[in-house]
C-alpha cells in the first residue's frame, strides 16, 4: 500500500514499559542503530527509583528516551514525537512529555482492567477518546508476538521477553532505520542460545512488517544524517566517559590508576566500569566507607598512583576533611562528584546542580581546590582528563563536577587518539642534595612530588601547618599567614594555565545568559533558536569554575543583562556577583529534572520584554 | 613499565647499609610530656628496625590524631601524619598501590578505636599487608582527659566526673572478630618484649596488630602499673609463649587451665595439679585465642602478653597483585585505544 514519507530535522522518542519489559535494552538498540546511519544524538535512562516496584505500578516504570536528528544535538529532548508504551502506567507516566498530536504505540494487549486500575485509569484511554489530541495506535503487541513464535514451542515467559523486538520493530519501520545493526547483535549476544536468536529475529522482522503492511501506519519518517566531524565514533555514558578519562590521563602520565570508592547513585557505575580494567594498570578498592574512600586514594597518591575517589554529594560531604588533608599535603588527586539530588538522601537518582558550592567552599578554613564540570557525557572524558593534568602538575585535589542527568545518559562519542590527548609529565623528585618537600616550582608554585622508596628523600607530611620550603612543623604566625596565601595563590594562578572562556553569539548586546554543568545543551539550543528569532542573546558556558577564566569579566561588563539559570537556588550566580559585582538573574527550578530548552527561551522572552 | 617502577628500578642499589638505631632518629625534636610511656615504645622500635633487614626508604610510618599519631615525626623514615582515625585507611591505600613498601600505623585507644574503628575492623578482615600499632592508654591525651573507648567503667576523666558507665572495647577481641590474622599484646615498661613483639610484628605478612599497654602519666597515670610494675607484674601478667603453658607467679607457681571454656587459675604447688593440666598455648589456634584474649576482662585472671593469635592467610594486596597477573595471563595488558575502539562503533566520513 501507499504510504507517506515525511522529512524531519530532528525527532524525541520515549520506550516506556514495566521495569521487565527490557526498554533499556530496547532503546540501547535504537540507539546503536541511529547511530549507524548517522544521526546525531543523546539518551537518557529513567529508572525506576524504588527497588523492584511491583509489576504494574507507576513505580515500576522504566523507560529510555532518545533525541536523534540531521541537526546537532545537544539534549535528550524536551518533549516526545512518539511514545512507545507497553502498559496503562507507561502511559499515564509519560504522557505528559508527548507533544499534541504525537504519536503513541501502545500495546493494547497490557491494557486489561487489572494494569488500568494498578495505573489509576478508570477507563480504557485506548477507547475512551481521552487521546484525541494524539495520534494513538493500539498495537497487539503480545498477541502478535506470540503468532509469531507460535511454532517454536517456546514457554509463554520467554515469548513474552521478546515482545519489545516487535514494538523495535514497528519503530524501525516507522523512523526507516534498517534492522540489521540489532540482527547482527542478538546474533553475537545469545551466541549459544539459538532457540532466542531466531525468536527475536522473528519477532524483530514480524514488527518490522507490521509497519510495512498493515493499514494503521500511512506515514514514515526519514531524518536524514547530521554534518558531524569525520572519524570513528561510539556511543558512551557520562559515567564512562569519566572512568576512561582516568584511564586515560594515567596512560599518558605513566601512572598506575588508583581508585578508592564507596557505592553510591549515581556515581557507581565509574568504579564497576574502572574495576573490569585490572590488566590495564588500574586498581579499584570498594572502600568501607566514603572517607575510606578518599583517604586510601591520598595514601595512594602519596605513593605516586594518580588517585581518584567517586562519589555523589552526600558522600562529598563525608569527604570533607579529607579534601582539606590533600590540599595541607599537596598531593595529586581526583575527585569526582556526580551530582544528584538533595539535601541529605534527597533523590539519589534525580539530578541537581547541587554541589558548586560545596566544592568551591565545603571545607573548614581557607583549602582552595580547582573545580571543573562537565557539560555533556562526552564531555565527562575531556573534563576529567583535564582535571587530572591540573592535580599532577599543580600537585593538588581537583574537583571534577558532573551529575546524574549526564552520568546516565549518552552520546556518540568521537573516539579520540591516545597521543593526541596532552602530554601529562609527572616529575618524581629523586636527588637527595636539593630536596625539600615544601620547595616550590617557581612558575607552578607547587611542591615536589616524593615518593616512598627514594634513598635519602625521607620526610614527614600531614596535616598540621607546614613550614614554607623545609616542610616541618610550625605553628609561627607570619608563616601560616604566608603558606594560606601561598596556596591560595597555587590555585589563582592555575586561571593563567587554562582557555579563555569563549562567546557563543555576539560579544555584547541585550543579554547574557551564563551557565555551567549539564545545563549546557538545554541553554545553548535555547539561545541558537533565540537568536534565530534576531534577538539579542549570547552564551557564556563555564567548563572552569575555580579558578574561573580571565576573560569572565570582561565578557559579562558588555551586556545589559545577565541570566544564570541554574537546578539550584543559584551557587554560580552568587560567585559571579561577588566577583564582578554584576546584577545578574537567577533562573531557579529545583525539580530533579533537567532544563528544557523551551523553559529557557520562555525566561529569556519574560526579560527582554 | 609505569613511571614509579621505572625510578625505582634505576635507585641501585637499594640501601643496604647496616644500621643502628641512631639512623632511624629524625632530627625532630620530641614532644611527649615527660614521662610518658611513648617513649619507650619509640626506642624500642628505633632499636629494632635495624634488625629488620628493610632499607630505610621502603619504610612509611603512617598516624591519625593524638599523642601517638606524632610518632611519625620522629622516626627518619618517611612519614604521613594524616587526619583522626584515617591512618589505617591511607595506609592501606598506600600499601595497594605500593606493595613494596613496608606500611606501619602508630594510632591510639581514641583514633584506632573511636573514629577509626570502621577502618580498623576492615583493615583486620582484609588482612591488607599493614602493621598496626595501637598505644592504649585508655584515655585522651591530646585533647586533655577525656575516656576513650577502651577506658575502664567507673573512671573519672574530664568528660566523665561522676565515672564512666561506657563498657569498654577490648582491643585484642575486637581484632580477631575482624578476622585478623596476627594479634598480640606488650607493654611500654618491658622493652625487651616490646621489641620481640616488633619483630614479630614485621615478619608477619597480612595485617598484624600489637596492642601496647602505655602509660599516660598525665592523665591516667598508673593505668597498667598492675602489670608492669616489679612487685605486681608477675602475679598479674601471663607471658604467652608458643607450645609452652600458661604458667606464671613469681615463683612460677600458678598456672591457667580450662574449665570447660573457662579458664581458670590453679595454684602449682598444692599437688592438685601440674604443668601437664594447663593450657599449652597455640597461636594457631582461633578458638583458644579468642579464650585468651577475653581474659582480660576479668579481673582475677592475669592479663595475656605475647602473640595470642598468628596465622597466614594471603593478605588483600597479595590476592590483588595475582589476580592481576591472572587476568593479564588470561586478557594480555590491555590496550586503552584498542579499548576505546572495541565494541559498537562506526564510521563518519
Ligand atoms: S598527654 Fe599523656 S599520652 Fe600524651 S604525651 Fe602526655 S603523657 Fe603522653
Amino acid at each position: 500500500m501507499n504510504k507517506t514519507i515525511k522529512s524531519l530535522e530532528e525527532v524525541t522518542i520515549r520506550f516506556a514499559g514495566d521495569s521487565g519489559d527490557g526498554m533499556q535494552l530496547t532503546g540501547g538498540q535504537f540507539t546503536t542503530t541511529t547511530a549507524f546511519v548517522g544521526n546525531d544524538l543523546a539518551t537518557l535512562p529513567d529508572y525506576p527509583a524504588e527497588i523492584r516496584a511491583p509489576a504494574g505500578t507507576l513505580a515500576g516504570v522504566s523507560s529510555f528516551q532518545i533525541h536523534f536528528g540531521a541537526k546537532e544535538i545537544r539534549t535528550p529532548g524536551d518533549q516526545c514525537d512518539c511514545l512507545v508504551v507497553m502498559n496503562p502506567a507507561a502511559l499515564r507516566a509519560y504522557l505528559k512529555c508527548l507533544k499534541d498530536g504525537g504519536t503513541i504505540i501502545a500495546n493494547s494487549d497490557n491494557f486489561i482492567e487489572k494494569n488500568l486500575k494498578l495505573a489509576g485509569y478508570e477507563s480504557n484511554p485506548l477507547e475512551d477518546g481521552s487521546l484525541g489530541r494524539y495520534q494513538c495506535y493500539p498495537v497487539e503487541i503480545s498477541k502478535l508476538t506470540q503468532n509469531a513464535l507460535s511454532d517454536m514451542n517456546l514457554s509463554p515467559k520467554l515469548v513474552d521477553k521478546t515482545k519489545n523486538f516487535f514494538a523495535l520493530g514497528i519503530t524501525y519501520w516507522m523512523y526507516n532505520r534498517p534492522i540489521e545493526p540489532t540482527l547482527k547483535w542478538i546474533k553475537e549476544k545469545f551466541s549459544n542460545q539459538p532457540e532466542i536468536i531466531e525468536a527475536n529475529t522473528r519477532v524483530l522482522k514480524a514488527g518490522y512488517a507490521y509497519g510495512e503492511t498493515t493499514e494503521i501506519f500511512t506515514t514514515r519518517y526519514e531524518v536524514e544524517p547530521a554534518q558531524l566531524p569525520p572519524g570513528k565514533y561510539r556511543s558512551i555514558t557520562g559515567n564512562e566517559a569519566t572512568a576512561w578519562g582516568l584511564m586515560a590521563a594515567a596512560k599518558k602520565a605513566n601512572l598506575e590508576l588508583f581508585l578508592g570508592s564507596y557505592p553510591i547513585t549515581p556515581a557507581s557505575e565509574i568504579l564497576h566500569e574502572l574495576s573490569k580494567y585490572k590488566n590495564y594498570g588500574v586498581k579499584t578498592l570498594q572502600a568501607e566507607d566514603e572517607i575510606a574512600g578518599i583517604t586510601s586514594a591520598i595514601g595512594a597518591a602519596y605513593g605516586g598512583a594518580l588517585a581518584a575517589t567517586t562519589t555523589s554529594g552526600p558522600g562529598m560531604a563525608l569527604k570533607t576533611e579529607a579534601l582539606g588533608l590533600a590540599v595541607m599535603l599537596e598531593l595529586p588527586l581526583v575527585v569526582v562528584d556526580v551530582q544528584r539530588g538533595g539535601p541529605s538522601t534527597g533523590l539519589p537518582t534525580k539530578t541537581e546542580q547541587a554541589d558548586l558550592l560545596q566544592a568551591i567552599f565545603g571545607r573548614n578554613s581557607e583549602a582552595p581546590i580547582p573545580v571543573l564540570a562537565a557539560s555533556s557525557p562526552t564531555d565527562c572524558f575531556d573534563v576529567t582528563f583535564e582535571a587530572a593534568r591540573i592535580a599532577i602538575k599543580y600537585m593538588t585535589p581537583v574537583i571534577v563536577l558532573t551529575d546524574g542527568y549526564i552520568a546516565n545518559g549518552a552520546e556518540p562519542w568521537l573516539i579520540p587518539k591516545l597521543n593526541e590527548l596532552p602530554v601529562i609529565s609527572p616529575k618524581f623528585a629523586t636527588d637527595p642534595t636539593t630536596f625539600q618537600p615544601y620547595a616550590r616550582d617557581e612558575i607552578t608554585l607547587s611542591r615536589p612530588w616524593a615518593i616512598p622508596g627514594t634513598p635519602g628523600l625521607e620526610h614527614r607530611i600531614g596535616g598540621l601547618e607546614k613550614s614554607h620550603i623545609y616542610g616541618n612543623i610550625s605553628y609561627d604566625p607570619e608563616n601560616h599567614d604566608f603558606m594560606v596565601k601561598l596556596r591560595a595563590k597555587k590555585i589563582a594562578n592555575i586561571a593563567n594555565d587554562i582557555p579563555n572562556a569563549t562567546i557563543f553569539g555576539d560579544n555584547s548586546g541585550e543579554l547574557l545568559l551564563v551557565s555551567w554543568g549539564s545545563t549546557f545543551g538545554a541553554i545553548r539550543s535555547a539561545v541558537e533558536n533565540k537568536r534565530l528569532q534576531g534577538k539579542s542573546v549570547s552564551h557564556l558556558h563555564l567548563r572552569y569554575l575555580n579558578p574561573l577564566p580571565n576573560n569572565v569579566g570582561d565578557i559579562l561588563i558588555k551586556f545589559k543583562k545577565i541570566l544564570v539559570p541554574e537546578i539550584n537556588l543559584g551557587q554560580l550566580i552568587k560567585i559571579l556577583r561577588e566577583k564582578y559585582l554584576v546584577d545578574a538573574i537567577g533562573y531557579n527550578m529545583v525539580r530533579g529534572l533537567p532544563f528544557r530548552a523551551i523553559e529557557i527561551e520562555n525566561k529569556v522572552d519574560e526579560i527582554l520584554k | 613499565m609505569n613511571l614509579v617502577n621505572e625510578i625505582l628500578s634505576q635507585i641501585n642499589p637499594v640501601s643496604t647499609q647496616k644500621y643502628t638505631f641512631k639512623d632511624f632518629q629524625s632530627d625532630q625534636e620530641v614532644r611527649w610530656c615527660p614521662g610518658c610511656g611513648d617513649y619507650s615504645i619509640l626506642a624500642q622500635v628505633q632499636r629494632t628496625f635495624p634488625e629488620l633487614g628493610i632499607p630505610k626508604e621502603k619504610v612509611v610510618f603512617v598516624s591519625g590524631i593524638g599523642c601517638s599519631s606524632r610518632f611519625p615525626y620522629y622516626m627518619n623514615t618517611y612519614g604521613f601524619h594524616g587526619i583522626h582515625g584515617r591512618a589505617t585507611a591511607i595506609a592501606t591505600g598506600l600499601k595497594i598501590a605500593r606493595p613494596d613498601l613496608s606500611v606501619w600505623v602508630a594510632t591510639g585507644d581514641g583514633d584506632g578505636m573511636s573514629i577509626g574503628g570502621n577502618h580498623f575492623i576492615h583493615a583486620c578482615r582484609r588482612n591488607i599487608d599493614i602493621k598496626i600499632l595501637l598505644f592504649n592508654n585508655q584515655i585522651y591525651g591530646l585533647t586533655k582527659g577525656q575516656f576513650s573507648p577502651t577506658s575502664i567503667q567507673g573512671q573519672i576523666t574530664k568528660s566523665s566526673p561522676y565515672g564512666n558507665i561506657d563498657q569498654p572495647f577490648n582491643p585484642l577481641t575486637l581484632a580477631l572478630g575482624s578476622q585478623a590474622t596476627f594479634v598480640a599484646r606488650s607493654l611500654d615498661r618491658d622493652p625487651k618484649h616490646l621489641q620481640s613483639m616488633i619483630k614479630r610484628v614485621a615478619e608477619h605478612k597480612g595485617t598484624a596488630f600489637l596492642e601496647i599497654y602505655q602509660n599516660c602519666n598525665v592523665f591516667n597515670d598508673g593505668a597498667f602499673e598492675l602489670y608492669t610494675e616489679k612487685d605486681t607484674k608477675d602475679d598479674n601478667v601471663v607471658v604467652l609463649e608458643n607450645g609452652k603453658p600458661l604458667i606464671f607467679g613469681k615463683q612460677k607457681d600458678k598456672g591457667i587451665r580450662l574449665n570447660g571454656f573457662t579458664p581458670e587459675v590453679v595454684s602449682l604447688q598444692d599437688g592438685k595439679f601440674s604443668a601437664d593440666d594447663l593450657i599449652v598455648h597455640d597461636e594457631k589456634d582461633s578458638m583458644l585465642a579468642f579464650i585468651i584474649a577475653n581474659m582480660s576482662n576479668f579481673p582475677n585472671l592475669p592479663r595475656p602478653i605475647g602473640v595470642l593469635y598468628a596465622v597466614d592467610r594471603p593478605s588483600y594486596n597479595e590476592l590483588l597483585e595475582n589476580q592481576i597477573k591472572e587476568i593479564i595471563n588470561k586478557k594480555g595488558i590491555g590496550d586503552l585505544e584498542k579499548l576505546f575502539n572495541s565494541g559498537e562503533t562506526w564510521e563518519i566520513k
